[in-house]
């Protein structure tokens, strides 16, 4: 119950959050040197001055700057993202489609990193300046550098191309008719490439951090007296430490998040995957603004929810925090 | 004549770049049954090496290269992990100086406790539960079912160390190893403390290996003494003998530098006050704009007190008395919510940034850590100066000022354009003092100036900022808990609780007849309050320096 | 100075200082070396590495001379890293100090601002603001430096907070002195460390965002950029894989370099930690 009312604060404390994220989107928006109606009549092939007036004023996009600020914003408390001329449909139908393909993407990564790194992180830290750790450590460090596009190209080669083991592009088999467990199966096969590759990069930042937190942890105090106590060098990591080395870690998710996102734009356009990110490569291209800041809007929204959902993990682990 | 553990010659290396070769050299200890042994030494001593040689837990690069140690007709030294690893908790336990870091945060008291008895016992978990219960009343913990569910944030620094104590008691060990234990408390929970752990080493016949910096702590409860000196044992014997008649001179000096707790007499304290404080209230109020209204602390209540001139003010109190807020309300550092603050005709409390920045130079302040009060990446000499040269002294001359007042300090003039990280901790303090003294304040308000150094080196401070008072005709407002030192230098003094004053008066009739029941318990608290240190008057004369 | 001592001994820094030094050579001799544009036409499409001695490297999709478009992408990357990390970090550190020094309300503000910038995913942010403001690279090297400011942010606010209530600060107001003499002459000096070594991070970072945003063609055209080049090889992956292969690990290498030199320096800087 005490954990509900944390929560409950923590998300109302984002508000005044989104409401400046917003309002700086919109201010941006302002600076567009064209607007939709200019892509619109773009992609026409061409129009006069009379129409585009018409269309302005159809879209609204003829009043005063606040009065469209205001609108946009309670437009936006009702979901309602406009209407993208490019797709021809309104924006949050195209967003909702193309959700669940990174939201699959997005967790699949997230629980690779995330493991891996907590693993490797581990026994970096029991065997700290000994080859193992120079091992993992080495590996962390290449990955954390390597440039995720790149990883994902050089994978498609070696799995795609060379080896046949994987498919190099696309959610499932486009018109093969799987249901059930095995359109199951073959989503994830096909995830398997994307995951590796987005799930790797950061794999390294975890890693980093989680070995850091354990060594640092590991000269607390609380650690000699457990050790006093009579404790094995491994019990004494597994009750003591571990936990405490944790706490960093669910911060980093929560911290990480909207970087992931970011890289899920380069990852689903290196695989062809039909998910946000790839939208949102595609508004920019197709100068569809309207689209763009929908799908920044819903990532914000995004960002937020596992920012609340790492708040409510890291209290029911932290004591200290809830009160 | 062998006891029950038996350390002799035992010599420990440091790593090299260490600044000694050995953190102990030779040291041979005697526990015997059923007695209190008390290490003492100041800092840098070895005393704590030496519990985490007898428990196997030396740091990494750190190794035993001589001597043995002998704990039931064994040699700890010679054993494998796993042997010691059943003696560590079970036949002797620990307790450690910082009861909050000391304990896991993240689990709860019972926990921890119970934790003893899985590691070393094969009883079961209601049998383990009833037996934590029983040693948390053991240690006289108030609602030990609340407790046992509690997390260690949630209790206090005394209730801490008690449950840690009942965690190091809970196998009944032969032994129990107490580093500092008391250091950090108060001296009220430290008495309650001490009393807890001779009771119940009288009850259970633990001996008690009992590590400490202070002289009173030994006299409060120690059989048997030790002496250490940068490794090395000075001295040991019955504690009457070698508090009384110590016969090197380490332990002369050592025992000459604690502040006798009997005040001089009073100074003429009659004259005009330089400094009023009047009704000034303080509370804390967490700033968060959808925050839970936290505990507002009220850390001030109508405080009123005045400062003669030329005469010294004590304002004594325990951690969350509020005397450190009062220090910092006088020199403006945190504003009061009410209240009048008068220096001499003018009146800080109502005064504008840039007046009180004026004002500053008429009331300085010194500050209770000499780590962190001098900025590491500043000279010693430049620390000096700035003070001079912001209020209008140009660099050459403030330069000159500094250097005078360096040799008034007692700190070699050459030594200004050393950074603060190559001072020893009283060389600090007196850099400090320098600082403050730099501007010629009239009144000086003092921190708890001597609370973080050694006794030996306190002693030093003290007399100098006695030795200034008198040459720059200071006002000094000193804050501590500390009633001895309160007794050595402060003419008058104010007892301070919950952010009231309870009590103040002049020091030698306070500490006669305290009216105020705080006060009396203050005064009881003190460790070794009866013991009067030997000739410690004429010593410290004749040792001056 | 013992720091550098330190530092210098330190194998992972050695390791990412030479590194360093080779991208810079390559940056510094690419006019020498290929004196004519690299974006120019320069051979026959798509030849092999080593199989022409004039292309050591071979040559691209549209027949540019990959050898010199590595040397002057290495230039690009390395401007544009220093460049957008001077932008973020003098932003960060600024409001940074600010919040952590004045606390209550000023720091609410400031925090709530950082928050908005890092709910925002930051490559989203950067298609926006290409997007919005065009890809000519002087606008997108101001827009990773918008994009990558909060982290520095927070973490001076976290220095600051810790430095504010030590004493040595307090000694400082004590005496008279001004707020700004103390932020900027008195705490920031010792609240550096862990910033300028969190500046590497930022470097690192810059360098992927912009060879991301290169990848994708949606940086400056006119500018050889490794990013691009990747880009370009993509049709032909499946057979001329090298146009791809190569410029990845050069940027591997550098980003590499920057963060081992960052490494190093926190190992140099925290000697109690590097012990254990």
């Amino acid at each position: 119950m005490r954990f509900l009312l944390f929560a409950i604060r923590r998300l109302a404390a984002s508000v005044p959050t989104l409401l400046i994220v917003l309002a700086g989107l919109f201010m941006l928006l302002q600076f567009a040197p064209g607007d939709t109606v200019d892509a619109l009549v773009a992609q026409m092939g061409g129009g006069d001055s009379a129409m585009m007036e018409q269309l302005r004023k159809y879209y609204g996009l003829d009043a005063t700057a606040t009065v469209q600020l205001v609108r946009y914003l309670t437009r936006l408390v009702q979901l309602d993202l406009g209407f993208s001329a490019i797709y021809g449909k309104p924006v949050i139908d195209v967003i909702l489609e193309r959700l669940p393909a990174t939201l699959l993407l997005m967790a699949s990564s997230l629980s690779f990193a995330f493991a891996g790194g907590l693993v490797l992180g581990v026994l970096a830290a029991r065997r700290v300046n000994q080859w193992p750790d120079g091992v993992i450590s080495t590996i962390g460090a290449i990955f954390y550098a390597t440039p995720a596009f790149w990883l994902g190209l050089m994978g498609i080669i070696i799995f795609a191309v060379n080896l046949r083991l994987l498919p190099a592009g696309g959610l499932e088999e486009i018109g093969a008719g799987h249901t059930g467990l095995r359109r199951a199966v073959d989503i994830v096969w096909h995830l398997a490439l994307p995951t590796a590759t987005l799930g790797l990069i950061f794999l390294a930042t975890y890693l980093r951090i989680m070995r850091a937190s354990m060594l640092e942890v590991m000269t607390l105090d609380f650690v000699r007296t457990a050790r006093a106590k009579g404790l094995a060098k491994a019990t004494v990591l597994r009750r003591h430490v571990l936990r405490n080395a944790l706490l960093p870690m669910v911060t980093l998710v929560g911290l990480q998040a909207g970087t992931m996102l970011g890289g899920s734009v380069v990852v689903e356009s290196v695989f062809a995957l039909p998910g946000l990110g790839r939208l949102a490569y595609e508004a920019v291209v197709q100068r569809d603004l309207n689209t763009l800041l929908g799908i920044v809007f819903v990532s914000a929204l995004l960002v937020i929810c596992v920012n609340f959902l790492v708040d409510i993990l890291y209290a029911r682990l932290d004591p200290r925090i809830a009160n | 004549m062998t006891g029950l553990l038996a350390i002799s010659g035992l010599t420990v290396s440091l790593p090299p770049g260490a600044d000694r070769p050995f953190a102990l050299d030779d040291v041979s200890i005697d526990l015997r049954s059923g007695e209190i042994h008390c290490l003492i030494g100041e800092s840098g001593s070895g005393k704590s090496m030496i519990a985490n040689a007898i428990l196997a837990l030396l740091p990494e690069n750190v190794r035993v290269t001589a001597g043995d140690i002998r704990f039931e007709d064994r040699s700890l030294l010679t054993l494998g992990e796993q042997d010691m690893r059943k003696i560590r908790g079970a036949r002797i336990g620990m307790i450690f100086q910082e009861p909050m870091t000391a304990l896991n945060p993240l689990r709860t008291i019972g926990d921890q406790i119970g934790e003893m008895f899985w590691t070393h016992t094969d009883l079961d978990s209601a049998t383990i539960r009833t037996r934590v219960l029983s040693l948390l009343s053991d240690v006289q913990i108030a609602h030990p079912r609340e407790i046992e569910r509690a997390y260690p944030h949630e209790l206090s620094g005394g209730q801490r160390q008690r449950a840690m104590i009942a965690m190091a008691l809970a196998l009944e060990p032969a032994i129990l190893v107490a580093d500092e234990p008391t250091t950090a408390l108060d001296v009220t929970t430290q008495a309650q403390i001490l009393a807890l752990i001779r009771d119940l080493q009288a009850r259970k016949g633990t001996s008690v290996l009992f590590i400490t910096h202070d002289f009173g702590v030994v006299a409060e409860i120690a059989d048997r003494v030790t002496v250490l000196q940068h490794g090395r044992v000075v001295e040991h014997g019955a504690t009457d003998q070698l508090l009384n008649h110590p016969s090197q001179p380490y332990t002369k000096a050592l025992i000459a530098a604690v502040p006798s707790y009997l005040p001089p007499p009073s100074s003429a304290a009659d004259g005009e006050p330089i400094l009023t404080i009047s009704h000034v209230s303080k509370t804390y109020r967490p700033f968060g704009l959808l925050r839970r209204s936290r505990r507002t602390t009220q850390a001030l209540k109508d405080v009123s007190v005045s400062l003669t001139k030329g005469t010294t003010l004590g304002i004594v109190g325990e951690s969350g008395s509020g005397k450190s807020t009062l220090a910092r309300c006088i020199v403006r550092l945190i504003d009061p919510d009410r209240g009048v603050i008068r220096l001499g005709d003018a009146e800080l409390t109502s005064m504008s940034r840039r007046d009180l920045r004026a004002q500053s130079r008429h009331i300085q302040m010194v500050f209770q850590d000499p780590y962190g009060s001098l900025n590491p990446r500043r000279t010693a000499g430049e620390l000096v100066t700035q003070g001079l040269i912001l209020h209008g002294m140009p660099g050459p001359q403030a330069r000159i000022e500094a250097k005078e007042m360096f040799g008034v300090v007692g700190l070699d003039p050459q030594a200004m354009d050393r950074y603060p990280h190559e001072f020893s901790g009283g060389q600090r303090q007196r850099i400090g003092l320098a600082r403050a003294l730099a501007l010629r304040p009239d009144v000086l308000v003092a921190d708890e100036p001597v609370s973080a150094l050694d006794v030996s080196v306190q002693a030093q401070i003290l007399r100098l900022l006695a030795n200034l008072r008198k040459t720059f005709g200071l006002s000094m407002i000193f804050i501590t808990h500390d009633l001895r030192v309160a007794a050595q230098i402060c003419d008058r003094v104010a007892v301070m609780k919950d952010g009231e004053i309870v009590e103040h008066g002049a020091t030698a009739k306070v500490f006669a007849s305290p009216r105020h029941d705080y006060t009396r318990l203050l005064l009881r608290s003190i460790p070794g309050q009866r013991w009067v240190p030997p000739a410690a008057g004429s010593y410290l004369a004749a040792t001056a320096g | 100075m013992q720091t550098l001592t330190r530092f210098l001994g330190n194998p992972v820094a050695l390791i990412g200082l030479c590194l360093l030094v080779l991208v810079a050579a390559m940056a510094l001799s690419a006019a020498s070396l290929f004196p004519n544009n690299p974006l120019d036409l320069a051979g026959r499409p798509l030849q092999w590495p080593l199989s022409n001695p004039r292309f050591w490297l071979g040559t691209d999709v549209q027949g540019r001379d990959i050898a010199a478009v590595m040397f002057y992408g290495a230039r690009v990357s390395l401007l544009i890293g220093v460049v957008a990390t001077l932008i973020a970090m003098t932003i960060g550190i600024l409001i940074g100090a600010l919040a952590g020094y004045y606390g209550g309300i000023a720091d609410e503000m400031l925090m709530r601002l950082t928050e908005a910038f890092q709910t925002l995913p930051n490559f989203l942010l950067l298609l926006v603001l290409v997007a919005v403001f065009g890809s000519d690279i002087k606008t997108v090297t101001i827009a990773i430096g918008l994009v990558s400011w909060p982290a520095s942010a927070r973490l001076t606010r976290a220095e600051f907070l810790s430095l504010r209530n030590r004493e040595f600060v307090e000694a400082c107001r004590t005496i008279g002195m001004r707020d700004m003499q103390i932020i900027f002459r008195e705490i920031l000096p010792n609240a550096m460390p862990p910033v300028i070594v969190y500046a590497s991070v930022v470097m690192a970072v810059a360098i992927l965002l912009e060879s991301a945003l290169a990848f994708l063609n949606l940086s400056d055209p006119n500018v050889p950029s490794w990013g691009n080049l990747i880009g370009g090889g993509r049709a032909v992956l499946r057979t001329q894989w090298y146009v791809s292969a190569i410029p990845g690990v050069a940027i591997l290498m550098t980003v590499l370099a920057v963060s081992l030199i960052g490494q190093g320096l926190n190992d140099a800087l925290n000697p109690r930690l590097k012990r254990r």
